[in-house]
């Protein structure tokens, strides 16, 4: 990372620190693509830190815990872009299982599969099982729900889930939901929650006390990124109009296989890296598919995404690093 | 050779109304059998069907292929017809047997529309 970005992070860290507000709101969509950036929320705000740093904030403050996201896997696909993707998740388990500080769980925000076929699914779920955090946690991506509208993927991983698969759960005091934007999409359309998802999540969220943080998990982006694309949600606004109430709410999403960002009042959205192969910046190319870079190149575009949840502060604290 | 290109569809153009017209007095099913012989393509490149919109007779089979590093779907909008996910050069075909006009999507990414327009 550059000591310009670095610099322009700390400052973002001083600012959320002195009353977990980001004076400057609105932040432009910013692309990070190919560093290693450690989030931290306060305040209900995630704040991106240099990865390096993150184990020193994390300890400091005692109760913390911290989960990755690993996103975009598309087991099965063996395009010029990425020959060998089952490489590339190994090399992030093998990253994830370095961390300094070790993750209580993972959430894998979809296209697990590249063709929703099972043998695509056992063999992301044999290398999952050298990560030394047991619990992962899923949605689906569009991938991942080829031609049996879902089926198989919530046989393996839909347990316990409502619907197409969306599910909540607890740690630490922090609430999580899973969200599923990827199946009855219609013709011209974004991605979509569907007015029963949503039902569901206004309920889900009603009884929490506005103090707690919220994660929200889902594979399309649920903030408008490029919408020519594809790379939104059409009824997000829906679902972010039930989070007002809270202090403190992350959004992280995959399925545009980059690092995107943006804070909106309350919000901090982000979105992580592939494990797989890496596509175009919005618009930068005739369309979202795989972009072939150089080989050398491949694995400085791939990567995994560390939060770290710090007691005390509002903001989560968000590192992505890449596979190199 | 363009004055006897034009000489050639001048002589051409009666007899095959002509053709037709005695095509149309016969049953409906050789008009059929005569239509489906036609296929006409469609291709899928960076997340677009290609052309967009396409206009076929009555009989003509469609065939799209998808020539994405991406599978994809050609998905019928009211359910007419819809295949299953198709990877890179695989292929799809429905013959369109019925005049109207068949608006379609990839049900992968919607974003991706396209028409077939049958007369």
């Amino acid at each position: 990372m550059s000591d310009e970005k670095q610099d322009a992070i700390d400052q973002k860290l001083q600012d959320l620190d002195s009353d977990g507000i980001d004076r400057r709101g609105f932040l432009k969509c910013m692309a990070w693509a190919g560093t290693g950036l450690v989030w931290t929320v306060s305040g209900g705000i995630p704040v991106s830190r240099a990865f390096g740093q993150s184990k020193v904030r994390s300890t400091g403050t005692g109760g913390d815990f911290s989960f990755v996201q690993i996103s975009d896997s598309h087991m099965g696909f063996n395009k010029p872009a990425n020959p060998d993707v089952a490489a590339t998740l190994q090399a992030a388990i093998n990253k994830i299982n370095g961390l300094a500080t070790q993750p209580e769980f993972l959430l894998h925000t979809g296209d697990i599969s590249h063709l929703s076929k099972p043998e695509e699914f056992d063999n992301v779920d044999q290398i999952l099982k050298g990560a030394s955090a047991k619990d992962i946690f899923f949605v689906p991506g569009e991938h991942d729900v080829i031609d049996d509208d879902g089926k198989l993927y919530l046989e393996r991983y839909g347990k316990g889930a409502k619907g197409s698969g969306w599910y909540s759960f607890d740690k630490r005091g922090v609430h999580f939901i899973g969200l599923v934007n990827v199946v009855n999409l219609k013709a011209g359309g974004l991605g979509l929650l569907g007015p029963e998802q949503l039902e569901w999540m206004r309920d889900d969220v009603k009884s929490l006390t506005s103090s707690t943080p919220i994660v929200v998990f889902a594979h399309i982006p649920l903030w408008s990124v490029y919408p020519q694309w594809g790379w939104g949600t059409d009824d997000s606004a829906q679902a972010l109009a039930y989070l007002k109430k809270f202090g403190s709410v992350t959004v992280l999403n995959g399925h545009i296989h980059q690092i995107m960002q943006k804070v909106e009042g309350q919000v901090t959205f982000h979105t992580a890296m592939s494990t797989g192969f890496p596509m175009p910046q919005p618009g930068k190319a005739a369309g979202p598919g795989p972009l072939t870079v150089p080989a050398e190149q491949l694995r400085s575009l791939l990567g995994i995404t560390d939060v770290n949840y710090v007691r005390g502060h509002h903001a989560l604290a968000i590192v992505d690093s890449t596979l190199e | 050779m363009p004055r006897r290109t034009v000489w050639v569809v001048g002589v051409a153009t009666p007899v095959m109304i002509a053709i037709g017209l005695l095509l149309a007095r016969s049953s409906v099913a050789a008009n059929t059998e005569r239509s489906s012989t036609a296929t006409v393509e469609v291709t899928i490149d960076n997340f677009s069907f290609n052309p967009q919109t396409l206009t076929v007779a009555v009989g003509t089979a469609v065939t799209w292929t998808n020539r994405d590093d991406i599978p994809h779907t050609v998905t019928s909008d009211d359910g007419v017809f819809k295949s299953k996910a198709r990877d890179t050069d695989e292929k799809f075909s429905y013959t369109f047997d019925k005049a109207g006009t068949y608006p379609y999507h990839c049900s992968i990414h919607p974003k991706m529309t396209g028409q077939i327009v049958v007369h």
